[in-house]
């Protein structure tokens, strides 16, 4: 058994090691992290309108990622009253502290990508799945009625099940086409169970993740509305 | 006198010898952590879904068990008995927030999905089990080759694992489609691939199915060898 004077020496000394390491580690890379977040979180976005990009998303290089979010994104921060919010920058929006706010602080980010092929809107949503928090990027054409694209993503839905909202490229697909509004009334998209009977406006559920399929329904109602207002002051 | 005494000492002790063939082989067949001494089952079931991730992990482990077997060896003998296992769970601690960082700088998609389960390394129980084991008795050396072998023998049933997952829950090897259509073949049929009449079988992509397979790995390892068959 040793003294308790060296076991408080041998902890402090420990601990100082350990976190001066740490620390500047943490610090030296903290650079390389954050260039590696901002290209991850761009092609979260380029996502959503993959199939109106020029090349593959998969094969582009980072730098090519950013030349091409740099040239051809505009983005714009909303509040809850479609008003767009001076002096804050979408791209640095976190959704997830958006969440921790009040409804009526809460700020929106949009994006809209100017391609050839016309103008997309992208707007972010974020809602719950069956384990943790899922989230999507839906792309509007600029008759801010039809889906252009669509991609999804989550913390920890199961493999195989809600996890195919992003590992299976067949889900976001059968968001193309679809519309949010019917007879000029807001109605989103419905991921529903055993048949399709409003083709417009519904797809086809995951077999054996309901909660999830549900959540991604009450997510996209939810989340898309919120913008609704800045759409029609686009409009004008 | 001396002289010989040293020439005794170095021919009893190689860098390399029998002794340390032993230490690296044995865990990856007869004495495998995860097979045999079943341990470290928890992540066993969660990242072998596809084998790049599978393979990411087992490198992590492989690296913390070594490098925390080797630490704590150095460590031993100024240790204080009465705080051992938090000295050794700074040191494991340290070494898998080490591992986190430097995924997150070289790999950031494999990092986001990853981050949960490497900062469970932490609770992996081979890790602490060879520190409590092997490193508190041995000397830096042979803990560190201790340490490599209990990595890649979990790191190996890792990794066969996700083979057999990937292959037949996904139809791809290491993200090459293989049998079976691509994941897209409903929208675009053209891309079908050779076997394509074969249908991913999602069961094999849900964590039941871990355990199906490493029960197998286990029966035909023990079948093979009668040795293991009343030793765990």
């Amino acid at each position: 058994m040793q003294s308790n004077n060296y076991v408080t020496i041998y902890t402090v000394i420990m601990t100082l090691v350990v976190s001066v390491v740490l620390a500047v580690v943490v610090s030296g890379l903290k650079p390389i992290h954050d260039d590696n977040a901002a290209v991850f979180k761009k092609r979260e976005i380029f996502k959503a309108v993959k199939g109106y990009l020029s090349g593959d998303l998969d094969k582009m290089t980072d730098k090519e990622v950013l030349a091409l979010f740099d040239k051809s994104i505009k983005q714009v921060v909303i509040d809850g009253n479609g008003k767009p919010v001076e002096g804050e920058k979408a791209e640095n929006l976190d959704m997830a502290q958006e969440e921790k706010k009040p409804i009526a602080d809460r700020h929106y980010p949009v994006f809209s990508y100017d391609s050839d092929k016309g103008t997309f809107y992208l707007v972010s949503v974020r809602g719950n799945g069956l384990w943790d928090k899922i989230w999507g990027t839906i792309a509007l054409k600029d008759d801010f009625n039809t889906i252009a694209g669509a991609s999804f993503g989550h913390v920890g839905e199961t493999p195989g099940l809600g996890a195919e909202i992003s590992d299976n490229p067949t889900f976001p697909k059968q968001f193309e086409g679809k519309t949010i509004k019917d007879d000029g009334k807001y109605v989103s998209v419905a991921v529903v169970k055993g048949g399709i009977k409003k083709p417009a406006h519904q797809v086809d559920a995951i077999t054996g993740a309901t909660i999830t399929s549900n959540g991604v329904t009450e997510m996209l109602d939810r989340g898309l509305k919120v913008y609704l207002p800045y759409f029609e002051s686009l409009k004008k | 006198m001396a002289e010989i005494a040293t020439q005794v000492e170095q021919e009893k002790e190689p860098l390399f010898g029998k002794k340390e063939r032993k230490l690296l082989i044995d865990p990856i067949s007869d004495n495998n952590p995860i097979t045999v001494q079943v341990l470290g089952i928890c992540s066993a079931l969660a990242v072998t879904t596809l084998v790049n991730k599978a393979v990411v992990m087992a490198i992590a482990v492989t690296f913390v068990t070594a490098m925390s077997n080797l630490a704590v060896s150095f460590l031993r003998k100024g240790m204080p008995k009465q705080i051992r296992m938090i000295v050794q769970l700074v040191v494991v601690a340290f070494l898998v927030t080490l591992v986190e960082l430097a995924l997150k700088a070289a790999n950031y998609p494999i990092w986001k999905e990853l981050s949960v389960y490497i900062g469970l390394i932490i609770t992996n129980c081979i890790v602490m089990g060879r520190l409590e084991a092997y490193a508190m008795a041995n000397k830096p050396w042979r803990s560190f080759v201790d340490g490599v072998g209990n990595g890649l023998g979990y790191g190996v049933i890792l990794i066969i694992v996700a083979a057999f997952r990937e292959l037949f829950g996904k139809g791809s090897l290491a993200g090459f489609q293989i049998i079976g259509n691509t994941p897209d073949y409903l929208i675009d049929t053209t891309k079908n691939s050779f076997f394509s009449w074969y249908m991913p079988n999602n069961l094999m992509v849900i964590p039941a199915a871990a355990l199906f397979i490493i029960s197998a790995i286990i029966w035909i390892q023990r079948s093979k060898n009668q040795n293991l068959v009343d030793v765990s």
